[in-house]
């Protein structure tokens, strides 16, 4: 059965990646998973120095979710190249990095150094809710968002680049459709939603950083709508994530128009999940006796829309 | 060998009205865990909550692995209707344990409240050879009493309210115990886990009579190995570390380190309260 999808002029096994800054750089999952099964691992967000990130208590969980305020905490982009790449490589899986920074000339600094390396995709991230250096100015914003990824893409020569949308923002199709015109390979949506909880015995937020960015399965419903929006809007391919706990969602964000799904929070509910969805997508083609992977991407049956 | 196994529900017994002793057999080769180390429990197959809850591991008997219990929220009022033969999911042994006391230092263990779970796995391995220091709001919040003196190690037990034993907490009584063991002062390692307060004066206790030691910290966590880095505190680092990890920091001497992963014991020196 092909399972194999194409982002850009990458080619993956399968469309199943792990969502950045819920797989660690690999290493912390690989005694649960088989790396050499994912279609991709997207790391944690690299960023030119190394970041500390916020102070605790970073997360905690809300119906269905959890929020956190990680603050983009990272080893740096020295550090990532010397000890956690050469550890992904031994593998046969794609390694997309997702990148953040305050400026542009980092942000260029920071594609060229890792397109250099030999990554297979770089994933922009403008949109990190809980830091204000993490990029999400450029998320928000389109002038600035445009001028940002034509920027990147001038120094990106051979890794594919792919732009991770905010979802708080009032029209994705606009947002998706500049990242396609400025020369992003594909979109990644959604990040985060902006959250916040509070503990009623103490009157205090339930996140030393106050808000934080929602995940898990409360969010999927907004993340599959907007994929859909994404899909009418553009011709690049999407990557659909947030709140996919199984393969059977992971095929309700391709039948929305992902090209491939990325498995974010459920990583922390079972160490196990990608595989798990890799599997289920495979028996639940093998079902209905389809044998391309691709005849799912859109597939919605509706009327079309506007 | 997995630490993500399924396990069955053996036993789920009511010690008091709040908390409970889990006994759960791994239905897969399973790690034996060490003292001071955590496991993640499936509390229930819904999405809400969510994610799994650590637990440290309190004992490891024939039937299987045991665990004590309070229940506090959402996820422990499931665990309290957990039943016989049911199967779930966990993961672990994870973290690093408590550090062996090196030759020539006597153990001193300090437990409050449901913190005994961590300590009696250490008090179990030091059996005949530690001083155990356990406090509770009251009798009946004592657990494992007798399981615990048949370790054979030197027990003293207090009660906030004095209702059974020494009366006051248990940092109260670690004031006691070091002015009448005055000759331990430089031969004493200690180990504490408890709530927070507790944790905090222990440390101030240790550090003002130049005691060096070890402390089991919580912190909210989602995946147990270091992926989320939801857990992390801030700790003074050795300087050798901040320079690994090229820190410039205001305060560089402060690094932040993964509850499930470099902890959950760490050094009291080293924790920023």
């Amino acid at each position: 059965m092909n399972l194999a999808v194409h982002i850009g002029h990458l080619k993956l096994k399968n469309p199943v990646m792990t969502a950045s800054g819920t797989f660690g750089y690999g290493e912390e999952y690989s005694e649960f998973v088989d790396l050499n099964m994912l279609g991709a691992v997207i790391v944690k967000g690299i960023s030119l120095k190394p970041m500390d990130g916020n102070p605790s208590p970073r997360i905690c969980e809300t119906p269905c979710g959890m929020l956190n305020a990680i603050g983009l905490q990272n080893v740096g982009l020295k550090t990532f190249l010397k000890e956690k790449l050469p550890y992904l490589r031994k593998f046969d899986t794609r390694v997309i990095v997702n990148i953040l920074s305050d400026t542009l000339q980092k942000y260029v600094r920071l594609s060229e150094a890792l397109d250099d390396a030999g990554v297979d995709g770089i994933e922009l991230n403008v949109s990190c809710p809980n830091v204000k250096k993490g990029g999400i100015i450029f998320g928000t914003d389109k002038k600035t968002l445009a001028r940002l990824i034509s920027n990147v893409r001038q120094s990106v020569k051979k890794a594919v680049l792919i732009t991770k949308l905010s979802p708080n923002v009032s029209n994705i199709q606009e947002f998706s459709k500049i990242a396609e015109g400025a020369g992003s390979d594909a979109v990644s949506l959604i990040n985060t939603m902006p959250g916040m909880a509070i503990d009623t015995d103490t009157w205090k937020p339930k996140l030393a950083n106050i808000t934080g960015g929602l995940s898990g399965p409360a969010i999927k419903p907004i993340a599959v709508r907007m994929v859909w929006e994404t899909y009418n809007a553009v011709k690049i391919p999407i990557i659909g994530m947030g709140g996919i706990m199984n393969a059977e969602d992971a095929i309700e964000f391709m039948l929305a128009g992902a090209t491939a799904v990325a498995v974010g929070t459920a990583n922390f509910v079972n160490p196990k999940v990608t595989i798990e969805v890799i599997e289920g997508i495979e028996a639940y083609l093998r079902k209905r006796g389809i044998n391309n992977l691709k005849e799912l991407i859109g597939g919605l049956k509706c009327r079309t829309i506007q | 060998m997995n630490r993500y196994f399924r396990a069955k529900i053996i036993d789920n017994l009511p010690l008091n009205t709040k908390t409970s002793l889990l006994t759960i057999a791994p239905l897969e080769p399973a790690i034996n865990p060490e003292p001071g180390q955590f496991y993640m429990i499936e509390v229930g197959n819904s999405y809400d909550p969510l994610l799994k809850r650590p637990f440290s591991y309190f004992r490891k008997i024939s039937e299987g692995i045991q665990f004590l219990y309070t229940v506090k929220g959402k996820g422990t009022a499931l665990m309290k209707d957990f039943k016989q033969e049911s199967v779930i999911n966990v993961l672990g042994p994870l973290g690093i344990g408590y550090p062996g006391p090196p030759k020539g230092y006597i153990p001193l263990l300090i437990a409050g409240g449901i913190g005994i779970a961590s300590i009696f796995s250490l008090a179990e391995v030091l059996a005949k050879k530690a001083y155990v220091l356990y406090g509770a709001k009251s009798k009946n919040e004592l657990l494992m009493l007798n399981e615990l003196k048949s370790l054979g190690n030197e027990l003293i037990i207090s009660t906030d309210d004095g209702s059974i034993e020494a009366k006051g907490t248990v940092t109260d009584v670690l004031n006691v115990f070091l002015t009448s063991h005055f000759s331990l002062l430089t031969s004493c390692l200690l180990y504490a886990c408890g709530p927070k307060p507790m944790l905090k004066a222990v440390s101030k206790i240790a550090i003002d009579n130049d005691i060096r030691g070890y402390i089991s910290l919580e912190e909210n966590m989602a995946c147990g190995v270091g992926a989320c880095l939801g857990c992390a505190v801030r700790v003074r680092s050795q300087k050798s570390e901040a320079r690994s990890q090229r820190l410039k920091d205001f305060n560089s001497s402060l690094i932040y380190k993964r509850v499930c992963k470099e902890g959950p014991i760490f050094p009291i020196e080293d924790i920023v309260w």
